[in-house]
């Protein structure tokens, strides 16, 4: 139920997210999801993209520092109170979210949201337990 | 009236005689060494020297030299020739891997040294009467106490203020009617600033001299420094492998280079390649041989500052050899605000850091009059997370243990992967972007 995603260290720099971004279409990469952290210095750009391995290699061969992590990938309906009712669940666990962000799928019908927690397993259980639909990798990449 | 000299007779000894001192101090001090310090000894032994074979100051030129990883390779104590109970002090300045240097001092060194600053200052024209604000950093560094020392060995009033808190230093020299002014150069340059932040006209205050020392600067420097606290600016000499601050001195009247203190320090100027002693006058690498020190002599030593030795008579009427201002290094020492730092002292934060040898880059920037150091370090696939918590912790840990090693606060700058530049496959280690 993990999802792949793959992160890119970034210096504050025109230009940078152009060339990742350019690199991922030239090589036939589609991205399904992505944020980009902040603070003055650098950045963090998270992908989720339908060829992990690959976007891997080829932004490795350009230089830049790449990592990969598992995340969780929720998803909820599009409608009000959607976030909402999956923080509330994950603050109940007492789960600690390291990060978040989300996305809308084509239908427009739910929202996926992209989670790293500190403790993936005991978040596994107690979402599924919740009654959340996790989406791997796969699904994902077929939205 | 000022007095001009500490030891007029020593200091303004024709030449000839000034030399039969050294030979007869060498002498003694080559047979003392080669008989209490065993690394001294062996060094000699393959060299083929025997002390016996020191018969005139060019023989000097026979003896092998010491270096600062002699220091380190003995470290803390090996080269000492006194028992440690007879060690009354000791100081450390920074290794270039990590371990600090040590120097030892007996009582009556610590007497020598007191005495030499004590010639330094009259040198600048201190005396008895002044109020000395020393604010050299007081610690394992050997400037502070040793200013200190000499200051007080010549009867003035020390006001150890050591480093820091600019506004405070201000007020003390306001209220306490400083005179002589000890510190670096760019903290001077730093109080000029502040007082003008703060009203103060340096015209009002008492101050008249400033000794100025521990890290290069120029002349236009000294213009500026001269101008702005509106004092006399002089240079001062000194490494603690040697003793610290009282190895050479500017004078007051000429204020055109640096007499060394001959009669305690035999000076030398080589070829830093090949290691041939230089005729009077080029420039070269300084080499020091201590002549009266007891419990850490040093033969030869090689301070790796780039200077000049020029013995036309001074106007001040001191025969002791003038040594030009230092105008660099034959090795990657860096002085940031009065802290020598090696590059591979940061490389030994990072090694240490991550278990691998990182790429990394210092960038070292003057910023009004103080020196601000950068650390860039290339993020690895190592060292690099998904997480900013982590990234930022890492930057400050590097910043917290360089700070710790080294006493210098640097800020840390994260990069993107071959953004370090790099000539010919080796990166460039080093930006010096000030202009001193």
């Amino acid at each position: 139920m993990r999802v792949e995603q793959i992160a890119v260290f970034l210096e504050n720099k025109s230009g940078r997210l152009a060339e990742i971004t350019a690199i991922l279409a030239d090589n036939g990469i589609n991205i399904r999801a992505l944020s980009v952290a902040d603070t003055a210095d650098f950045g963090i750009l998270r992908l989720i993209v339908d060829k992990v391995e690959l976007a891997k290699t080829v932004l490795k061969e350009n230089g830049f520092t790449v990592g990969k992590t598992n995340v969780l990938a929720v998803e909820v309906p599009d409608r009000t109170g959607g976030l909402a009712t999956v923080l509330k669940s994950i603050e109940e666990a007492g789960l600690n979210v390291e990060y978040m962000y989300a996305f809308v799928n084509k239908t427009g019908e739910n929202a996926v949201l992209i989670f790293r927690f500190e403790e993936m397993d005991k978040a596994i259980a107690s979402l599924q337990q919740g009654g959340f639909t996790l989406l791997s990798g796969e699904q994902i990449c077929a939205l | 009236m000022t007095t001009l000299f500490w030891e007029e007779e020593i200091e303004t000894l024709p030449r000839v005689g000034l030399e039969s001192i050294q030979l007869r101090r060498l002498k003694h001090l080559v047979t003392r060494v080669y008989a209490t310090v065993e690394p001294y000894r062996r060094k000699m032994d393959a060299a083929g020297i025997k002390p016996g074979d020191i018969q005139t100051l060019a023989d000097l030129q026979k003896l092998p030299f010491t270096y600062k990883d002699d220091l380190r390779d003995n470290y803390p104590f090996g080269l000492f020739t006194v028992p440690l109970d007879d060690v009354v002090r000791v100081h450390a300045s920074s290794g270039t891997t990590g371990k600090p240097t040590v120097v030892g001092y007996t009582k009556k060194d610590i007497e020598t040294w007191a005495g030499l600053m004590a010639r330094a200052l009259t040198c600048a024209g201190a005396h008895r009467g002044d109020m000395v604000h020393n604010a050299y950093g007081y610690g394992l560094f050997t400037g502070g106490l040793g200013a200190h020392y000499g200051a007080e060995c010549l009867g003035a009033t020390v006001i150890p203020v050591s480093g820091g808190n600019t506004k405070r230093q201000i007020t003390i020299m306001q209220d306490f009617g400083s005179t002589v002014l000890l510190s670096t150069p760019s903290y001077a340059l730093n109080l000029a600033e502040a007082m003008d932040a703060m009203g103060v006209d340096p015209a009002s205050l008492s101050l008249r001299v400033g000794i100025f020392g521990a890290e290069p600067w120029s002349e236009n420097m000294r213009e500026e420094v001269e101008k702005k606290l509106n004092i006399k600016a002089v240079d001062i000499y000194g490494l603690s492998e040697v003793i610290g601050p009282g190895v050479a001195m500017e004078c007051l009247q000429t204020r055109g280079g640096m007499h060394v203190f001959e009669d305690h320090f035999l000076p030398e100027i080589i070829d830093p390649d090949t290691g041939e002693v230089l005729p009077p006058g080029e420039k070269g690498e300084l080499v020091f041989t201590t002549l009266t020190k007891e419990a850490f002599p040093v033969i030869r030593y090689r301070t790796k500052d780039i200077s000049r030795l020029f013995y036309e008579p001074c106007p001040c009427g001191r025969t002791l050899v003038r040594m030009e201002k230092v105008t660099g290094r034959t090795d990657d020492m860096l002085i940031i605000r009065g802290v020598n730092v090696f590059p591979s002292q940061i490389e030994h934060v990072l090694v240490g850091i991550e278990g691998v040898e990182p790429h990394y880059q210092i960038v070292v920037e003057r910023e009004g009059n103080l020196d601000t150091m950068q650390v860039r370090v290339e993020v690895s696939e190592e060292i690099f997370s998904d997480e900013i918590r982590v990234l930022e912790n890492l930057a400050k840990r590097i910043k917290i243990e360089i700070k710790d090693l080294l006493g210098v606060t640097c800020s840390v700058k994260l990069v993107e992967p071959k953004t370090i530049q790099r000539s010919e496959g080796k990166a460039q280690r080093v930006i010096d972007n000030r202009k001193i």
